[in-house]
């Protein structure tokens, strides 16, 4: 039973507007260490909004963020060394091996004694065999791999997920479910991942968060969530909610 | 064959036209920069008709020494777009990497490409031509450090271009430097520019390099005032693109624009 007494990310009356329209409106929620949360909602709810703003590649019109209990914009530098970002819209540098990938991106974050860290995590994530494979010449499994290799490269306390699953084939989509628990129960790691895919959402989150239209909707555990909404399944309720039947 | 298969093609690429920077500047840009650069190189050697001392020094020292420039500038916007172009950008920016450190990495960048261009083109100048560029002297540091911040600087102001407007403005990574070339007086000193070229080169960094170079190659001395002009201009070019950079960053950063670029 996760027990949520810490905060690590504290966000309060978070609004971003672009072009006069509220892509975020007003939101306010606490991560608590160890948890995974999942944020869930239609195409341009305001998830990958608030994703991005957390991790400062986007600036809030107005609302407050706090991690690990600091203002993000005023301790920028110390709170991204301590997290981490994973999105199957991103990729990385195709021409180089998954070996020069990794140590890129150790230096990036500082990691000390590197070479050691991405030994491990190669074999961790079964793809020490192909350390000095092109990234380009990967598959989309391997790649999925590699990057949840890379965004464990610092040792995050909270690892930032945008869809991490999306374009993966239902086999790979479901061992990289595993591998994000086995990694949350082996390193009490914090995880914030959205994604649109329902089963994957009850199976994976303790607790959900529910954006449409820029607004919080709804906020609890899935069974919570399934049961405030009367419905038997949180597809059900997403397109209760899509549809405007909140 | 059918028409209508071949005009929908043709159709595809003119709806290009109404919006893209990149083909206007094939059709406006290129043409008016080749136009003023070999119409005053032109008004030079008519000027001097046989007496055009040690040409092939000013021509393929001139060269080489604009490609300093040029190579300064696309190292650094060509190492951002290598981000761009391998989805790459993002990674970066959730790191704690500063803007400042990944300005100065760019830098770097471009000074290794410029040390590896610039000894295969002083080499190929030297076996082809019998150019030795090191004829120039000592000199040549001050100059070619000039040049090396100067494409800095217009390096730096494309990738704030280019993060701010996109992949559309990708082109600028090969075309910006050379919209200073006519008045860089690169390849004919700046008296044969027209009065008011002469005084916008006189706030062009690389102009005083060029007149510079000339005077070491004629006269064997490199004029004092056209090296202070040059390192003057150019930490007034370096600073400004410097803080041109950060306000971009801010304004994307505000847009939302930062994550979608490359998309």
């Amino acid at each position: 039973m996760l027990v949520m007494d810490n905060v690590v990310v504290e966000v309060r009356d978070l609004t971003k507007v672009f072009n006069g329209v509220k892509a975020v409106d007003n939101i306010s929620f606490d991560i608590y260490e160890g948890e995974i949360l999942g944020l869930l909602g239609p195409n341009g709810a305001g998830k990958t909004t608030i994703i991005q703003m957390l991790l400062d590649v986007i600036t809030p019109t107005s609302g407050r963020i706090k991690v690990f209990g600091k203002n993000l914009a005023k301790h920028r530098e110390e709170i991204l060394s301590r997290v981490n970002f994973s999105s199957a819209y991103v990729s990385m540098p195709h021409s180089l091996t998954i070996s020069e990938n990794m140590r890129f991106f150790a230096r990036l974050y500082g990691v000390r004694g590197f070479e050691k860290k991405i030994d491990d995590l190669l074999v961790s994530f079964g793809i020490e065999g192909e350390k000095d494979r092109l990234t380009r010449t990967l598959s989309s499994g391997m790649m999925s791999r590699l990057y949840l290799a890379k965004s464990l490269l610092n040792d995050p306390r909270i690892l930032f997920l945008d869809e991490p699953t999306a374009s993966l084939d239902p086999d790979i989509a479901d061992k990289t479910r595993r591998m994000l628990k086995e990694i949350r129960e082996r390193s009490g790691l914090t995880i914030l991942y959205t994604s649109h895919n329902m089963k994957e959402m009850e199976e994976l989150s303790d607790r959900i968060i529910f954006i449409n239209k820029g607004h919080l909707v709804a906020e609890g555990s899935p069974r919570d969530i399934i049961e405030r909404f009367k419905e038997d399944d949180l597809e059900e309720v997403f397109l209760k909610i899509a549809r405007g039947g909140s | 064959m059918k028409a209508h298969r071949i005009w929908a093609l043709v159709s595809r690429h003119l709806y290009l036209y109404k919006r893209s920077l990149p083909r206007l500047m094939e059709v406006f840009y290129w043409p008016l920069l080749d136009l003023l650069l070999w119409g005053f190189i032109t008004i030079y050697l008519k000027g001097y008709k046989e007496n055009l001392p040690g040409y092939v020094t000013f021509f393929i020292g001139a060269l080489i020494l604009w490609d300093i420039l040029f190579r300064s500038q696309s190292g650094i916007s060509v190492s951002f777009l290598e981000e761009v172009w391998s989805r790459n950008l993002l990674n970066l920016f959730v790191s704690p990497l500063r803007v400042s450190e990944f300005l100065i990495s760019t830098m770097l960048i471009s000074i290794f490409k410029v040390i590896a261009i610039s000894v295969v083109s002083a080499i190929l100048a030297l076996i082809f031509y019998s150019f030795n560029i090191l004829s120039i002297g000592i000199s040549l540091l001050p100059l070619v450090i000039n040049l090396l911040i100067m494409g800095w600087a217009i390096g730096i102001v494309t990738t704030a271009l280019i993060l701010r407007y996109g992949q559309q403005a990708e082109i600028l990574a090969w075309g910006l430097a050379f919209l200073f070339q006519p008045v860089s007086a690169v390849f004919y000193p700046v008296d044969v520019l027209p009065g008011f070229l002469k005084v916008i080169a006189r706030y062009i960094p690389s102009s005083h390099v060029f007149e510079g170079m000339r005077s070491v190659i004629k006269d064997g001395r490199l004029p004092v005032n056209e090296l202070v002009w040059a390192f003057g201009l150019n930490l007034v070019y370096l600073v400004s693109s410097i803080i041109f950079f950060n306000w971009i960053f801010k304004i994307v950063k505000i847009k939302g624009s930062l994550v979608k670029i490359g998309e």
